[in-house]
């Protein structure tokens, strides 16, 4: 063959260079760019080959994405994108492997290999956009919709409750959990780039809006002004406040959240609760926020890193027992493996 | 050990004898009938061995539900089944006897353990108060041999340490012991078998060895004893041989496979009957780098192996029918990602979850066809336990070559069954090629992820590759290029591209040849996969009478080989008998319009070669 080998141009890649050539196809007003343009104006800057990149999805309108990422990329079946990710990364975890999937793909018909996958703890990257929706199919209700939801599939209403699925990874004992929304992007590129910087499964649900099947779902926690008083964004370190003036707290007495204005004198300073990345039991907890109700007052929506704690990755235990393995034990040749131990003679 | 003929025994002379080691969960007839055959292998005798253990993990002890049998076919000329039915039985109780007297050749020879056949032992097996079959004239006509191996290895054992339960254990020794005495086979192999297993305990080996000499002198010294058996050497071909069953020699297959591609192994699998123990034989080979995992799910499974053969590794997945079916969506993604995926499929019967411990070859047709939308691949099957390692050899070197997933079908029968195996050398075996593409392929510095070589295969491109980005995917994909594409014309173009590149692989495939006979014969007997050795031996059989009969074996079934329709074309009479309503029949009919006929038994067990016998000169005889 004639053709010389493509190089790299020289010099640092900017956004762009991580835009396939092909139309994207989402819908106007569609979450879902958002969420490609941020990743796409991190990538540059994570310090890792171009050619290192893969992303894998499943099916609906996320899993899209792949196609529209200029790096490696294999869209796949339902459901199965975290398994295929798995295979990817085993057979070489060198690669940066990102995995795209929505509500459904992930927590229905993919829900064993979601609390698997997340188990065995592969360090991959996956980001959920969970738009509360079927959009692919022209909008039925979704694990993540709410109890009653009105749709193609449940003209009176749905009669199952949601899953909350901060509250289901953590449950499926996730070492990174984290939440953000399409209508912040300085947010989510903080949350993008602490997930790639964590060894291990990084889920991160990012709510999406879909305008079509399932517009405004997430209204009050992107409009600017409903927003202050209905989301919390956590921080390490940083006690739990929210409010237009950032005048609420939450505060941890007798085991349990109670909100409370700063300063309410039933509350000791000491109780404000000061948000700790790698307690897992307070993860727990603010995975429980999005069904706690106070005085009939929704709990406020955690939004950020909710729970981040480095064990070690499926992988490099897989290849740490294959070295330990190789230390006391050579090697077997192929006519060793061939023969066995026990073999005899026939003249 | 041989010492000729005693004073008082008799000697006859056999060409093929089968054993039948029968006896409760618990008394040791895997390890004795295994035991057995390597000492009837090392001698020089072919062989065919079939393990038979009950489905239940404790099947209560004593019953029928809990007989555990082993089965070894041993001869002076060659060997291809483990035998329909025995010559020898050995019972060690009642259940056992019930099991498998009636599989016993008339006049054979039943060897009891008569502490199995007290009140208690005939009351579990069920027989009737009173009756005992070794004394009610069941046995007219029979040799029965009946000892109480219970009594004698407690005698044969005194003065060493024992506990009582120890004592009892090493029964099976005394048994063995017996029957070396009465095959005439030197002791020494089991002996130092024996040692080799009980280094750090000397007075376990001790027992056992003292055990197997007692049972020897049983049958110098005892009255009753009176015939023994020489079953000469078989002239085998000369080489190094070993012992393998068909899981354990498609684990070697798939790792020479790595081995003469260069590639990383990896093996994503979910423990299923009668698949596992591919899976566990694989994840002892750590420090050959072997990559095993053990997925959530049959889907996750294939799913994983899937990903790891797009990350450039040799990836293969085992399973049975049931996992078959979870996995049929993940193989049509892999259909049409066309990438290399080796599928093992261990047969078992079905439907559902049907007969998990017993053999069936019905999953033919889902091989061939179980996939929505045009989705062909590559289908082989293996026929014998060490075909198992050449034909899992085969399906990672097609897979590879021609990018493709292939299915190979094994079945329980020859999965747990095992066979002496004549293995290949290293460096007798062909390289696989395996070329990763590294620049672009396409004009003007273009990749073309789909462009295809003269055999219709598309490059293998692996993510890590500098400059060669691009996605691939199960959406129908555009000539080519491999964007996403909704053109019709260029769908059916695809399929039709997908399709040619299955159909050249039979240019890289040895062409089919008769097993026997020639096309002038009257008959031609079609055989695939595990019937291959009872089909066999009943065409020797049949044509030694003299009948007509010729025999096709067909390994590789999709494609079929190029010349089979001219080896089928000439034949009036075509029977094909599958342990199965008649799958490939129906494959055959269809693509070569020719006038074959299906012989079918769906049972769970394999054809007999009586059955066979019989229904080959009864369809050859018809008009």
């Amino acid at each position: 063959m004639m053709q010389l080998a493509f190089t790299e141009p020289a010099g640092k890649l900017s956004p762009k260079d991580f835009a396939s050539s092909q139309e994207v196809k989402w819908c106007r007003g569609c979450g879902d760019y958002s969420i490609l343009k941020q990743v796409q104006t991190i990538f540059p800057d994570l310090g890792v080959a171009k050619e290192d990149f893969v992303f894998i999805s499943g099916i609906g309108c996320s899993s899209r994405f792949t196609y529209y990422m200029d790096s490696y990329g294999l869209h796949g079946i339902h459901g199965r994108a975290l398994s295929i990710a798995s295979g990817v990364k085993m057979a070489n975890p060198e690669l940066s492997v990102w995995v795209i999937s929505g509500d459904g793909d992930s927590l229905s018909i993919g829900g064993n290999h979601f609390i698997h996958t997340i188990r065995k703890n592969f360090d991959i990257n996956m980001l959920m956009f969970n738009n509360q929706i079927y959009s692919l199919t022209k909008g039925q209700y979704s694990p993540t919709s709410e109890k009653g939801k009105v749709t193609k599939t449940t003209p009176f209403g749905s009669v199952e409750e949601p899953f909350d699925p901060v509250a289901l990874a953590l449950g499926a004992q996730a070492r990174f959990v984290a939440r953000t929304i399409d209508s912040d992007p300085k947010h989510m590129r903080d949350v993008l780039l602490r997930a790639h910087g964590f060894r291990g499964t990084s889920f991160v649900e990012i709510y999406q809006n879909c305008p079509i099947f399932n517009d405004g779902a997430f209204e009050l926690f992107s409009d600017k002004h409903a927003k202050k008083e209905q989301i919390i964004l956590l921080e390490h370190g940083k006690p739990l406040v929210f409010g237009d003036a950032q005048q609420m707290g939450i505060y941890f007495q007798n085991g349990r959240p109670r909100i409370a204005p700063l300063g309410d004198p039933q509350f000791s300073e000491d109780d404000l609760w000061i948000h700790d990345e790698t307690d897992r039991v307070k993860a727990v907890i603010l995975g429980m926020f999005s069904r706690m109700v106070q005085d009939g007052r929704p709990f406020p929506r955690p939004f950020g890193i909710i729970f981040a704690q480095e064990g070690e990755t499926y992988e490099a235990m897989l290849y740490a027992q294959i070295e330990a393995v190789r230390s006391r034990k050579a090697k077997m040749d192929l006519d060793q493996i061939l023969s066995g131990t026990k073999t005899w003679n026939i003249q | 050990m041989a010492t000729g003929p005693g004073i008082k025994s008799e000697w006859i002379e056999a060409e093929n004898i089968v054993v039948r080691f029968s006896g409760d969960s618990g008394d040791g007839m895997q390890l004795t009938g295994m035991q057995f055959s390597d000492t009837t292998a090392f001698l020089g005798n072919d062989l065919s061995t079939f393990p038979d253990y009950p489905s239940e993990i404790r099947a209560p002890s004593g019953t029928v539900a809990g007989v555990s049998a082993f089965q070894v076919h041993f001869g002076s000329s060659a060997v291809f089944t483990p035998g329909d039915r025995w010559d020898v039985l050995v019972a060690m109780n009642a259940a056992a006897f019930k099991a498998d007297f009636p599989r016993l050749k008339r006049g054979g020879i039943v060897i009891a353990n008569a502490a199995g056949f007290d009140r208690k032992g005939l009351s579990l097996a069920n027989f009737p108060e009173g009756a005992n079959p070794l004394e009610d004239g069941t046995l007219d006509g029979y040799t029965l041999y009946q000892v109480d191996f219970n009594k004698h290895t407690a005698d044969s054992l005194k003065g060493i340490p024992l506990q009582p339960k120890e004592v009892a254990r090493s029964k099976n020794m005394l048994v063995l012991g017996l029957l070396f005495w009465m095959f005439d086979k030197s002791m020494e192999f089991t002996v130092a078998a024996i040692r080799d297993k009980f280094l750090d305990k000397p007075d376990i080996a001790e027992a056992n060895i003292q055990a197997l000499k007692s049972g020897w002198n049983l049958g110098e010294n005892m009255e009753i004893f009176t015939t023994r058996y020489v079953v000469r050497p078989a002239s085998l071909p000369p080489g190094t041989y070993r012992n393998v069953h068909g899981n354990q020699a498609i684990a070697i297959g798939l790792m020479a496979a790595a081995e003469k591609s260069g590639l990383g192994l990896f093996l994503g699998s979910y423990p299923i009957t009668p698949a596992t123990d591919i899976l566990q034989e694989l994840s002892r080979y750590k420090s050959n780098g072997v990559l095993t995992f053990q997925a959530e799910d049959e889907i996750a499974a294939v799913c994983a192996a899937i990903g790891a053969a797009y990350a450039g590794k040799l990836a293969t997945t085992t399973t049975s029918g049931p996992g078959l079916s979870l996995k049929t969506e993940a193989i049509g993604l892999a259909t049409i990602l066309e990438i290399p995926l080796v599928i093992i499929d261990v047969q078992r019967g079905g439907p559902s979850t049907g007969l998990p411990t017993k053999t069936e070859q019905a999953d033919l047709m889902m091989a061939f066809y179980g996939r929505h939308g045009e989705a062909p691949l590559v289908v082989l099957a293996a026929k014998s336990p060490n075909d198992c390692f050449r034909m899992a050899f085969e399906a990672c070197r097609i897979a590879i070559e021609h990018m493709t997933p292939v299915i190979l079908l094994s079945d329980g029968y020859i999965a747990n069954g095992a066979e002496p195996w004549r293995f290949p050398k290293a460096d007798e075996l062909p390289a696989i090629r395996v070329q990763f593409l590294d620049r672009t392929n396409g004009p003007d510095n273009t990749l073309l992820p789909y462009l295809r070589d003269e055999q219709g295969v598309r490059p293998w491109i692996i993510p890590g590759t500098p400059g060669l980005e691009h996605r691939i995917g199960g959406l129908e994909k555009e000539d080519k290029t491999g964007n996403v594409s909704y053109d019709p014309q260029n769908h059916e173009k695809m399929v039709r591209l997908r399709m040619q590149k299955i159909q050249n692989v039979e240019r890289d495939i040895p062409l089919a040849e008769l097993d026997s006979g020639t096309t002038e014969d009257g008959l031609l007997v079609v055989s695939w996969g595990s019937t291959y050795g009872a089909v066999k031996t009943a065409i020797r059989m049949l044509r030694n009478d003299g009948l007509g009969v010729a025999h096709l074996h067909v390994s590789y079934l999709n494609p079929f080989p190029a010349n089979l329709g001219d080896i089928l074309g000439p034949f009036q009479k075509i029977l094909v008998p599958e342990m199965n309503s008649g799958q490939l029949v129906s494959i055959l009919r269809s693509r070569y319009l020719v006038p074959a006929k299906a012989f079918s038994k769906v049972q769970g067990q394999p054809f007999t070669t009586e059955e066979l016998c019989n229904a080959i000169s009864e369809h050859y005889n018809a008009k």
